[in-house]
């Protein structure tokens, strides 16, 4: 039995230690918005934030954490969807099917707090999430906005 | 549509809204723990007005259009509710969409017809019948208000929802009427509007279901959770042909939450581990000892395979798809002839999500929860596993974490179903791995073709062979489809016009004076797929890179050489021009250019691709120029999303995509090996939406045939080497 702090909740977790945090999220607290895609961290649909930190999810066992950091959902980045991020991702009309939605923008969002100012060369270097509908023009040009937005 | 899934809702554990109240919620539901009282999951929840099959309009003027196809990312949810909404006059604004069952569907004698969501037909193939439902629920509502005020309906008019009679300037909202229009016997005179006169066809709507894919909120079928369900993974027979032997289940008996191992007998074999939670289900399969006995195709080898492919290259025998002309009269006059092989592997869809699906089966009913391009062919694999009468399954449909042909097929379902069957009332979630995902996939057939060109002395194409060589995907999937053993669906883009009405939206649009195109098959031991764009994909590089090899061989200007065949296809040559104008063909900017111009699935689509290659052989692509004509453009700013994903699907495949097998069994098993092109890779993509009207072409799949030809061709142009070799990747693009 754990407890971790999930969108700023402490909540208690009965899963073996070894258990991806990712699964720890999607199913003993239901937060189904964290994607599972690959599992090897190659894909990035299951990126959440870790203290602020963009992390894939995946591949990050719940018994490294020590309970007293900060973790972050899709589900929590905004209490009404009204995060730079999502506001751009709504006014550019970005999502194709969606799956791989939530773990971009948070990967998009963690980018944007460590560089407010991120340039074409960030995301190349940053932005590694797989899309296989192939969103990235718009997803370029939406983090470009969302740099312009206010929460 | 996250919270209109309306037979199932309340079996949902809904995971949004405010987070807190999530976490509360779950913390007090242990898997596998039924309700004392489980509700019927097929019992509806409240009675929706409905005015008729596609309308629905509750009295707050809410207006819920009823979808038959799948959305998987194209768009179809917002483009057919655009065509409903035409017609229907309401308020846009007030528009919702919701998926009627298959099983709903069934039992109102296929009212909403063809659930089939694939082929890009959505639109083109029902945009006459959903226009009609929409305009027959305006007559109608506007019949119901005329009633209620005593007047002819001829005084009556409808805008955004709101009907007015003129003389009296009385007006009545449709929710105010829906109930009584429910009960008018349906107009059977309908005329639908001009185009000239659509104000919501046409317009770039922004798409219905965007906020719930930026929230977390929206459900995906491996999001689902019922009252007391449990988890699955599998593991299927890693090589082809094999067969499950044993398995030690008192191996993994005491690992945490596992709670059975069941095998999956029949076509789509496995084994099973159900648990309390998916990574205890997961992490207990990894630990089972499984033995497979190896079966046909058990030793199969793609490497070796492609002494076949070659063989079938030169062989007497093969199908003819097209023949113009006196082809050999055209080779033994020639000035020149040109010759060039290339060919276009095995290729994983790897949606994103991975395939999964839900069921809860008891004695005397059946239902199931996944995502799904064909709700019917879901409810029919559902009901012939179950071994329950069809009328008494249902599937309910969610969104797919992307399709692209893979969820055509409903593998996951009869397995989810098999395992259902043998934990009565007990509702299991059937979750793939991603390597299962990549070792079990339909896999775009692999073919090689050998293209043969004559040119005369003054450098014209007199004549045109096309030998492709390879694998059916009728053959694999639907052999009932094969004329005579022929697959013509394998010429798709190269076939006849005026032969048969059923392909008529995949034919050539260039005019030559002679050709053969011709199909020696040779399938190898894997199971084939369609495949976004299916064989345009390849039909187009044998068919537009070797058009570039003869227009350089002939000394001609590529586009110039391309124009010359397009006299009978002013649509084709519109594109063309389109692209070359817009993106400076010809220009001395540093860039190198290539052009391709295709016609499937009913549209006109091409490319020029902007690109450099550097001294050591790497590829930018800076900019691709896609022009489409799909005849009409229900929503324009879809079809630049459709248009620009196209080329992420086609440039990933054609630089990085390649399934391969040793000993039967696949070599990639997730992203590391199988690559998938990533955000600095996408080129800038400019879109030319360019609908010539009179005509109803798909917009989700012929872009992608113009991507990896439009790039060969510019890094032809680059560097003076031609890549007939895919996928890229490995490859040197210079001369060493």
């Amino acid at each position: 039995m754990a407890n971790i702090k999930v969108n700023g909740e402490t909540v208690s977790v009965d899963a073996e230690d070894s258990t991806p945090l990712l699964w720890v999220l999607r199913e003993h607290l239901g937060l189904t918005g964290t994607k599972y895609g690959c599992g090897i961290a190659q894909c990035g649909a299951c990126t959440i934030h870790v203290d602020g930190q963009p992390v894939r999810s995946c591949t990050y066992p719940v018994g490294a954490l020590s309970g007293e950091e900060e973790i972050t959902t899709i589900e929590g980045l905004s209490e009404d969807g009204s995060h730079p991020v999502q506001q751009a991702w709504v006014e550019m009309d970005i999502p194709q099917c969606g799956f791989c939605q939530p773990g971009m923008i948070m990967a998009v969002a963690g980018l944007l707090n460590n560089k407010p100012d991120a340039t074409d060369e960030d995301i190349d270097q940053q932005i590694t999430n797989i899309c296989r509908c192939g969103t990235f023009a718009r997803v370029r040009k939406g983090i470009h906005l969302a740099k312009t937005k206010k929460a | 549509m996250g919270d209109t899934i309306k037979l199932s809702r309340r079996n949902f554990i809904i995971g949004t809204g405010a987070t807190g109240l999530t976490i509360g919620i779950l913390a007090s539901c242990s898997p596998g723990e039924s309700a004392d009282t489980p509700t019927p999951p097929m019992a509806d929840a409240e009675p929706v007005p409905e005015v008729n099959a596609w309308v629905h309009i509750k009295p707050d003027d809410t207006v819920t259009i009823r979808i038959a196809r799948s959305e998987m990312g194209q768009g179809t949810l917002t483009g057919l509710a655009q065509l409903v909404a035409e017609e229907l006059e309401c308020d846009w604004e007030k528009v919702t969409t919701e998926y009627p069952t298959p099983g709903e569907n069934l039992a109102r004698d296929r009212v909403w017809r063809d659930f089939s969501t694939g082929g890009s037909r959505g639109i083109r193939g029902s945009h006459d019948y959903v226009r009609e439902g929409g305009a027959a629920a305006r007559l109608m509502l506007i019949q119901a208000a005329a009633t209620r005020w005593g007047v002819p309906v001829s005084e009556c008019s409808v805008a955004k929802g709101v009907i007015t009679h003129g003389p009296s300037g009385d007006t009545l909202t449709y929710g105010a009427v829906a109930d009584d229009a429910s009960k008018i016997t349906p107009p059977t005179d309908i005329t639908l509007k001009d185009p000239s006169e659509w104000t919501i066809i046409g317009q770039p709507k922004q798409r219905l279901d965007t906020v719930d894919k930026t929230t977390g909120a929206q459900k995906y079928g491996s999001d689902i959770m019922l009252d007391g369900m449990l988890n699955a993974a599998i593991k299927q027979p890693p090589k082809r042909g094999a067969t499950l032997a044993s398995f030690d289940e008192s191996a993994i008996a005491d690992m945490p939450g596992v709670r059975k191992v069941v095998e999956i007998d029949g076509q789509f074999p496995g084994v099973a581990v159900v648990a309390d939670y998916w990574w205890q289900a997961k992490t207990a399969l990894d630990a089972l000892p499984i033995e497979w006995t190896p079966g046909e195709g058990s030793d199969f080898s793609s490497s070796a395979f492609e002494a076949e492919l070659d063989e079938g290259l030169e062989a007497e025998e093969a199908f003819v798809g097209n023949k113009i002309g006196d082809v050999d009269a055209a080779f033994d006059s020639a000035a020149q002839i040109v010759e060039a092989r290339y060919n276009a592997p095995l290729q994983n869809h790897a949606c994103m999500e991975p395939m999964n699906a839900t069921a809860i089966w008891t004695e005397d009913k059946c239902e199931v929860w996944c995502p799904t391009q064909n709700g019917e062919a879901a409810l029919a694999a559902a009901a012939e596993a179950a071994e329950i009468p069809i009328a008494q399954c249902d599937v309910h449909k969610l969104l797919l974490g992307g399709g692209f042909g893979r969820r055509g097929m409903n593998d996951y379902v009869t397995q989810v179903v098999k395992i259902a069957k043998q934990m009565p009332g007990t509702p299991v979630k059937l979750l793939w791995t991603r390597e299962e995902d990549m070792e079990h996939g339909f896999y775009h057939p692999i073919t090689k073709a050998r293209c043969q060109g004559a040119l005369d002395a003054d450098g014209n194409l007199t004549g045109l062979k096309i030998r492709i060589s390879g694998q059916s995907i009728l053959s694999g999937l639907m052999p009932q489809a094969l004329n005579d053993g022929m697959d013509a669906f394998a010429f798709q883009g190269l076939l006849p016009s005026g032969v048969d009405a059923r392909a008529e939206d995949q034919t050539l649009k260039y005019t030559f004076p002679a050709v053969l195109f011709d199909h020696a098959m040779r399938n190898p031991p894997v199971r084939p797929g369609f495949w976004r764009g299916v064989n345009a994909n390849q039909n187009a590089i044998y068919l537009e890179c070797f058009m570039d090899e003869l227009a350089h061989a002939a000394g001609r200007d590529p586009l110039e050489f391309r124009l010359a065949h397009t006299q009978d296809s002013p649509q084709l040559a519109a594109v063309l021009q389109a692209v070359a104008d817009k993106s400076g063909w010809g220009a001395e900017d540093g860039l190198s250019r290539g052009l391709c111009a295709f016609y499937s699935f009913g549209s006109y689509t091409a490319a020029c691709a902007e690109v450099t290659v550097s001294e050591e052989g790497e590829l930018k692509i800076h900019r691709i120029v896609a022009a489409t004509d799909p005849g009409y453009a229900v929503n324009p700013q879809q079809i630049d999303a459709q248009v620009a994903g196209s080329f992420v699907y086609g440039l990933s495949a054609a630089l990085y995509e390649e399934v391969t097998f040793e000993d039967g069994e696949v070599q990639q098993k997730n992203f590391n090996t199988y690559p998938s092109m990533r955000i600095a890779a996408m080129p800038e993509v400019e879109t030319i939406v360019m609908p010539s009207g009179g005509f109803w072409g798909g917009v989700g799949e012929p872009t992608i045939a113009v991507a990896a030809p439009a790039v060969l061709n510019a890094i032809y142009a680059a560097t003076g080497k031609r890549i007939r070799q895919l996928p890229l990747k490995d490859q040197s693009l210079r001369d060493a």
